[in-house]
């Protein structure tokens, strides 16, 4: 017993001295300036200094109807790249994991869009949506779709689109390769055992793989919910958060109040808004995912 | 039970043919404008064909872009610094995680997964004013040191369940045998763990190398310090851009990552699969 206490209390020791170095990293550049967020977001901070204004930042901010509809935007834009992300990411990981000659191919040419710089990729969607030299007006225009150039990135609907669907260019392949690492993981007696029993191909798919995908379904849909959320550069470069606004999500506002304009203070309670809403995902898919942890080792 | 008749074989192409050319199609776009002259780009609407294709924008573009050597440097300079910072801090924590029982460890995991969620955009301003105190805006420093903190989490995380891969049997019976814990991680954990030493260390250099954006707009402003992405979006602001010679750089911007990715691509794929395989 006192051996085993000594043991344990050693262990600790040696673990906390291990994480140390990590743990301190960390609440030094992430978790004091979160703090520090929290406390500028009361004052007026700006270059010149600041002082203690109380809640008047929030009450600016929630009383204005832009912020209001930039909230709204966020989260109908994310939903739509997050959706569009997992199915396309699941079609392409079936399609891959398809015992078909070439797929090993397949597999590394998926990955391009996830392991290039974003920022360099979107200088590429900048040409592509181009609207008078771009292929995509091409096409449109040569199919009789558009009867003239269309700057993809100048109307408020389509630049909304557009970056919704470079986002989902960006975020895809690392779905697809997650689905596909997990379907691999299926144990193949799952397979052989019901193909004995006469399953179908579609039968196997919905009762065997998507049931044993599940946990990363969901781990990569929360994954993929915050990253687009956070997702900065993808709509920075292609339109800086406009035509009139129309692309500005929390993150682009709250970059454009801090540090367009160094006013600290107000770019702030901008950041103090986004961080609630990103602990309410965690929260969120961290109790979700402690479900499916328990039902899975109930089963 | 694997076979499939003609007509599925049929289906399943044209899917992956259908899904290879959304996400590729930027890519062969971008080379085939890099090759084309500037004047059969700049004709509306877009032409398909180009008769006198040519390398000439890759030339070209060390004139139009004079940093650009610099800036591909820069890339790599910055997301080395980065993914060994990243490595030093995390073998230890990752180590602790997989081996040792500690009061709070479930949670400040979770905290770690939390911490990873938030972008660099919230704490910016904090960041901002801190970096200009110790007068390290417009440096090296002012990108590498955030860097390294968006990395950490995941880093332990992966390298983590790496350790935990290594049967524990393993270690027990060593210390059972008398070995000491530093002769255990050399000849023990130190050979075995190196295939995921190396996976953690390319994803935390690729993540280095695609997140040089945020950080390097906010806290950097030195064209000698820049990496290749905010170098080429600065060049994007010109009044007319040369789209061959930008496409061309862009490539060239990517070339580093690519090539690095495909030659280890097996590591990396292997890595990440091989957690989904064996529990």
């Amino acid at each position: 017993m006192n051996q085993k206490l000594k043991s344990y209390t050693a262990q600790t020791y040696i673990a906390y001295a291990l994480i140390a170095p990590a743990a301190l990293y960390i609440i030094l550049i992430v978790a004091w300036p979160l703090l520090e967020t929290i406390r500028l977001s009361f004052t007026n901070s700006s270059l010149a200094g600041e002082d203690y204004v109380g809640l008047e930042n929030y009450q600016k901010m929630f009383s204005s109807k832009k912020f209001n509809g930039i909230v709204t935007r966020t989260f109908v834009w994310m939903f739509f790249s997050v959706s569009l992300k997992l199915i396309i990411g699941l079609i392409g990981a079936v399609l891959l994991n398809a015992n078909l000659k070439g797929r090993s191919i397949f597999r590394v040419l998926v990955m391009p869009p996830w392991v290039v710089p974003i920022a360099i990729g979107m200088l590429g969607w900048l040409w592509l949506y181009n609207g008078y030299f771009g292929i995509i007006a091409g096409v449109g225009m040569r199919t009789g779709i558009l009867d003239g150039p269309f700057g993809f990135l100048a109307y408020k609907q389509s630049a909304f689109i557009s970056t919704i669907i470079a986002d989902v260019w960006v975020g895809t392949p690392m779905v697809t390769v997650f689905f596909l690492a997990a379907m691999q993981g299926v144990p193949r007696d799952l397979y052989e055992a019901a193909y004995c029993d006469g399953a179908s191909r579609w039968d196997r798919f919905f009762k065997i793989t998507l049931p044993q995908i599940t946990p990363v379904i969901i781990t990569m849909s929360l994954l993929s919910a915050i990253w687009t959320f956070n997702s900065f550069e993808i709509i920075w470069i292609l339109t800086e958060g406009g035509p009139r606004g129309s692309t500005t999500t929390l993150i682009i506002d709250t970059y454009k109040q801090a540090l367009g304009n160094y006013k600290f203070g107000r770019g702030a309670a901008r950041a103090v808004v986004v961080m609630i809403l990103l602990m309410l995902f965690a929260g969120f898919y961290l109790a979700l995912l402690a479900r499916i942890n328990k039902k899975i080792s109930h089963e | 039970m694997n076979k499939y008749n003609p007509f599925e074989k049929i289906l399943i192409y044209f899917g992956i043919f259908v899904f290879m050319t959304f996400i590729l199609l930027p890519f062969i776009e971008m080379f085939y404008a890099s090759l084309r002259p500037l004047d059969h780009l700049f004709r509306s609407p877009y032409q398909f064909y180009s008769d006198d294709l040519s390398f000439w924008a890759y030339r070209e573009m060390w004139n139009t872009v004079p940093m650009l050597g610099r800036y591909i440097f820069n890339s790599f300079f910055l997301a080395s610094c980065v993914a060994i910072l990243t490595l030093i801090f995390v073998i230890p924590a990752a180590y602790a995680y997989a081996r040792f029982k500690f009061p709070a460890k479930n949670t400040s995991l979770y905290i770690l997964l939390a911490i990873n969620m938030f972008s660099g955009a919230v704490i910016l301003i904090p960041l901002y004013k801190l970096l200009r105190t110790l007068g390290l805006l417009n440096s090296y420093q002012s990108m590498i040191i955030p860097g390294v903190a968006f990395l950490i989490p995941t880093a332990i995380w992966l390298l983590k369940s790496y350790f935990e891969k290594i049967p524990i049997d393993l270690e027990e019976a060593a210390f059972v045998d008398g070995a000491s814990r530093v002769q255990i991680l050399r000849h023990i954990i130190a050979p075995l763990s190196t295939p995921g030493l190396v996976v953690v260390g390319i994803y935390a250099f690729i993540g280095a190398y695609a997140q040089q954006f945020l950080f390097a707009i906010t806290f950097n402003q030195k064209k000698e310090y820049m990496p290749i992405p905010t170098g080429l979006y600065e060049f994007i602001g010109y009044q007319s851009v040369k789209w061959n010679e930008m496409m061309a750089a862009a490539l060239v911007g990517m070339l580093p990552v690519l090539l690095l990715f495909i030659f280890l691509q097996k590591y990396i794929v292997e890595g990440l699969t091989a957690g989904a395989v064996k529990n």
